[in-house]
């Protein structure tokens, strides 16, 4: 290892222009003849359009133009769509109702758009969008799943009978069924996981604009994905050709899933700058942030685990319903079900599994992938359930985990993952060791005389994560493939550019990518610059999400690489008349191994694009590019160990102790990835103790539609976090990666409610376990 | 935020001039809950008029017991004022802990009372202080000022200058927050002066502001946590939303008033 390459903890070269203001973020955007955007959105969760009466609005000061669905209808922009099928274990397709951009007939969500106004300031705008007025035939609203699906519910798409897009299922029912039958003790629980706003730090935003001179639009966004987001407006909703399209993201102030999707305003914020001839910008403030990101979780499940006499774990049967919101969002579907359904078998060896998932319309925001995406909706179920079994049986929480664990790899589960590594002892044992679970006891005792609860909960989590190999997922209904792509430009002096399809929104890319760069040139990370987020710039990639961008995104790198220092040694080989098998690249020279023979970097680069003595047939030039698809998905594990200490008099929870251990196999920043596990981590808690979006089930209003409702974890919520990774590299990919972006989103939450249960003798503490929430549980 | 004419008063007189002649004006004191309300475009007043500038209304005064504070006083004065911490401590530990250090930067005892939110920390200690508060016109006990939520005895145009309060011989206050909000769900500030007991109740009243009157006569009999154990708090009495219901909050009312007393004690 360099002091700058692969395990270094080197500082983040992107935080100088963060830190100080300088990040240019979408809305930071201008352009000449620029106007601005507001738009008219539905002030119910549920009604007809009967008509839109824009006469006054289109009067008012600097109001330049107000589009509505109809006229977007006219110009044939597509629906917007799910981009991942699934079949109803009927074999029927899933029912997908229509999304409109703009609705032209109905409304189903509080927020829903229907119409677009464009005014030459961002005030006046608003101030018209307030004045058109929408005449609303009002309907019958449904906001929970469970309540949605019964007879006589509300019914929000003509395509899904009874509101349920589909009932999948993954495993054999009837063998879960017959080792349930045949158990020593069943261990059952229903378990709600409750909806979440993302809430990124930068709201979503758009600039769109179209040159009409040259019939080409540029679209400026916050994506974490700009390819496919132009692939998809291109494919889908006819905005223009892609070769007439470049969407460009910037700087991302965040995303956690909720800026993969392709959303109403980008497109019409496109469509809205060829019907205007201006260009036109909208960005969101928070509350319409709360209103119209994709929403995450909002699962209600029933769970049973069978064990035998021996204590182990013989068969699972999990029943869930999603609540997918008022419209199929991008991946919406995946994630209930592949995201998902394909992890409950944890760590553990589980020979029998089955999951039933029905997935549900509701007069709700739609919901999404949000950090985690599916498997932390996995590992709170039987993590919740490992802990309570052990309680049941009168076994340590640690011996019944251990005892189910598996420890031959491969491991191929019956919910079709095969985990290809991991060692899941370790981070338990270490986890254990740095909480000093032993002492815990007369930790209780301490707190009793202070007349707290205290309690002790552990999780032992896996996920799938370097989404994705492509042919699998193409199998399993994904309308993509998952593979990344990288180039690699030397330039002509040897400085380096490395062109991505991975896209940074927080995660350090401009950092860790020139770490890997480093490591292998022996070049510093001050000569590589990191090129992202531009569709004219970089070729296609696939963006970031599913912890991906190292796994996936830096084996492109690396596979490029492979192919730089192959073109490199043979160029070095004819310049130092050596054997190409005796180069070696080592601090920033190439190298004559075993002798005082060498060529810097930068003039070997040289060599390259002067052309004037390279190996005969040789193209000039130094810069190769790679498309890596992963053998598998990674499987990054690990061990939570959550203290808590709960004030019986208002049921206030203090976590006083939190410990997690990671196996993240190759780690290239230490101090990253720590970065990494604290956020995720802040977010479980957010979920176990403090978020909570709540609608009122009759009118359907988002009830937490700010800071004053919506608890979003603040520094004095947190303890101080004890983290530490173990290694087991992952085979799946070339550095051995296996991700860290959503573990401490996945791995946190059921530690929490574990402890919080210990604490007070109640196992039933729905999340957010607040201050109420658990008193109440206390007096029941 | 809808469009608005901002005023600078350099008096409270030309203020209460300014306020007088406009459509719907608004007085602006701290502005920690009108500029978000107006930035959330739920307030559209046709005029604000800033009070942030009198030097009239600002500045602690303490003689002997008696403490004054003007109305233009920012919450972070208070908490970090020796004199009023030489005789009322409780009332800078309140202050301290209003928000965070921009509200408490910012906002005003003047404007906090005023507004009178039912989740207002300042309420509680003017009602158990027995304090006056003092407008350009008149005294009021906080007894009458203080009327239901959101609403107080303040005429139109009536602008509050300072409140004054004797300290009493002990006093605290504690307080549970709204988990997002940070506001109280039931604060209680219990003082003890030479005319007894008075526990002030913030955050829980479905009426606002209120005193307890029962633990009053209890700690006037004995001032101690333990005589507060067979006071009941009546369910409904108190609000309820999302974050507590009824019997929650009276919970709390009854657990704050008890650390109250064990914290002045």
């Amino acid at each position: 290892m360099g002091v700058e390459g692969i395990g270094a903890s080197v500082a983040r070269k992107e935080d100088k222009r963060f830190i100080t203001g300088k990040g240019r973020y979408t809305d930071d955007m201008i352009v000449p003849g620029m106007k601005h955007a507001a738009f008219v959105r539905s002030p119910h969760a549920h009604a007809k359009i009967r008509g839109i009466d824009k006469s006054e609005a289109l009067a008012m000061p600097g109001v330049i133009d107000i589009l509505d669905g109809k006229q977007l209808t006219a110009d044939a922009i597509g629906n917007i769509i799910c981009g991942w099928m699934i079949h109803s274990k009927d074999g029927s397709p899933m029912n997908m109702g229509v999304w409109r951009p703009l609705a032209e007939d109905t409304v189903r969500y509080v927020g829903d758009a229907v119409a677009i106004v464009v005014a030459d300031t961002k005030a006046q705008a608003r101030e018209a969008a307030e004045a058109v007025a929408v005449d609303y035939e009002e309907l019958a609203a449904v906001t929970e799943a469970v309540a949605a699906l019964k007879d006589g519910a509300p019914q929000i798409h003509p395509e899904a009978a009874n509101n349920q897009i589909f009932d999948w299922e993954i495993g054999s029912s009837a063998d879960v069924d017959a080792a349930i039958a045949n158990a020593a003790h069943v261990t059952e629980l229903d378990v709600v996981n409750n909806r979440l706003v993302p809430n990124a730090i930068e709201p979503r935003a758009a600039l769109g604009l179209y040159n009409a001179a040259e019939d080409h639009y540029t679209c400026w966004t916050t994506s974490q994905n700009p390819h496919v987001a132009r692939l998809v407006m291109s494919a889908f909703y006819n905005v223009a050709p892609e070769n007439k399209l470049r969407v460009i993201a910037p700087d991302v102030g965040g995303g956690f899933g909720s800026k993969i999707y392709i959303y109403p305003e980008e497109i019409v914020c496109l469509w809205a700058s060829k019907c205007t001839g201006v260009p036109v910008k909208w960005n969101c403030d928070r509350t319409e942030a709360f209103l119209t990101d994709a929403h995450g979780r909002d699962h209600v499940s029933n769970i049973k685990i069978a064990f035998d006499a021996d204590h182990r774990i013989t068969g699972l049967k999990v029943d869930t319903i999603a609540n997918l919101g008022a419209y199929m969002s991008l991946f919406s579907s995946s994630v209930p079900t592949y995201l998902y359904a394909t992890l409950l078998s944890g760590q553990y060896n589980i020979a029998n599994i089955h999951a039933n998932v029905r997935t549900v319309y509701t007069n709700t925001t739609p919901v999404d992938a949000y950090r985690g995406a599916g498997r932390p909706e996995a590992s709170f179920l039987i993590e919740r359930a490992m802990e309570t079994a052990a309680r049941e049986l009168g076994v340590s929480p640690a011996d019944l985990r251990r005892k189910n664990f598996i420890r031959e790899f491969p491991h191929e589960t019956p919910v079709i993952m095969t985990y290809d590594g991991g060692n899941f002892d370790a981070p338990l044992d270490a986890a254990m060791k740095a909480s000093d679970y032993d002492g815990f006891p007369a930790r209780k005792a301490e707190a009793a005389g202070r007349g707290k609860l205290r309690g002790i909960g552990m999780s032992c989590y896996i996920e799938a994560c370097g989404i994705a190999p492509s042919q699998a997922v193409g199998a399993l209904g994904a309308g993509v493939g998952l593979w990344e792509s990288a180039e690699v430009r030397v330039n002509a002096v040897g400085t380096i550019e490395v062109l991505t399809g991975s896209h940074s929104h927080g995660q350090g890319h401009e950092t860790t990518f020139a770490q890997l760069v480093a490591e292998r040139l022996g070049v510093g990370i001050d000569t590589v610059n990191i090129v992202h987020g531009d569709t004219d710039k970089v070729q296609m990639g696939m963006g970031t999400y599913g912890s991906r961008s190292g796994a996936v995104g830096m084996s492109a790198i690396s596979v490029a690489l492979d192919k730089v220092e192959a073109k490199a040694k043979k160029v070095a080989a004819h310049l130092l008349e050596a054997d190409e098998s005796d180069i070696v690249i080592e601090g920033g020279e190439l190298k004559v191994a075993g002798t005082d023979k060498s060529v810097p970097w930068f003039q070997l680069a040289l060599a390259c694009y002067t052309a004037h003595n390279l190996p005969e047939g040789m193209e000039p030039g130094l810069k190769e590019s790679a498309f890596f698809d992963p053998s598998n998905f990674s499987f990054p594990s690990g061990c939570y160990i959550c203290e808590v200490e709960v004030d019986p008099d208002t049921g206030k929870t203090d976590i006083v102790q939190f410990v997690a251990a990671d196996d993240f196999g190759t780690i290239i920043n230490p101090m990253i990835v720590d970065g990494q596990v604290h956020g995720g981590v802040a977010q479980g808690i957010g979920q176990a103790l403090l978020e909570g979006c709540v609608y009122d089930p009759d009118t359907g209003q988002l009830l937490t539609a700010s800071y004053m409702d919506y608890t979003m974890p603040r520094a004095d919520d947190l303890p101080s976090f004890s983290v530490l990774t173990t290694k087991t590299e992952s085979p799946s990919n070339p550095l051995g990666l296996k991700g860290c972006g959503e573990a401490g989103a996945i791995g946190s939450p059921p530690a929490v409610i574990n402890a919080i249960t210990d604490a007070i003798g109640n196992n039933n503490v729905p999340m957010p376990a607040s201050p109420q929430t658990v008193w109440a549980a206390l007096k029941a | 935020m809808y469009e608005t004419n901002y005023h600078r008063a350099s008096s409270v007189a030309e203020a209460a001039s300014l306020v007088s002649g406009s459509d719907d004006g608004k007085l602006l004191s701290g502005g920690q809950t009108l500029i978000p309300t107006m930035k959330q475009r739920l307030a559209s007043p046709s005029d604000v008029v800033d009070l942030r500038h009198i030097a009239e209304l600002k500045g602690i005064t303490v003689s002997g017991s008696n403490v004054k504070i003007g109305a233009g006083t920012t919450h972070a004065e208070v908490a970090q004022s020796a004199e009023i911490n030489g005789v009322c401590p409780a009332l800078c530990g309140l202050a301290a802990h209003i928000g965070d250090p921009h509200v408490r930067n910012m906002g005003t005892i003047g404007g906090s009372i005023a507004n009178n939110d039912p989740a207002a920390d300042y309420p509680a200690a003017m009602v158990a202080l027995e304090a006056t508060i003092h407008t350009n016109s008149r005294d009021i006990s906080a007894a009458d000022f203080f009327v239901g939520l959101f609403e107080t005895a303040l005429g139109d145009n009536e602008i509050v200058t300072a409140v004054s309060f004797d300290a009493p011989s002990r006093a605290a206050y504690q307080k549970f927050p709204n988990p997002a909000s940070r506001y109280a769900m039931a604060g209680v500030f219990v003082a003890r002066g030479s005319s007894g007991t008075r526990v002030g109740v913030t955050g829980a009243g479905s009426d606002g502001v209120f005193r307890a009157s029962d633990m009053e006569a209890a700690l006037d009999a004995n001032f101690s946590a333990g005589s507060l154990e067979s006071i009941n708090v009546d369910p409904s009495a108190m609000l309820a939303d999302m974050h507590g219901s009824a019997e929650y909050r009276a919970n709390l009312v009854k657990v704050m008033a008890r650390r109250a007393v064990e914290a002045a004690a």
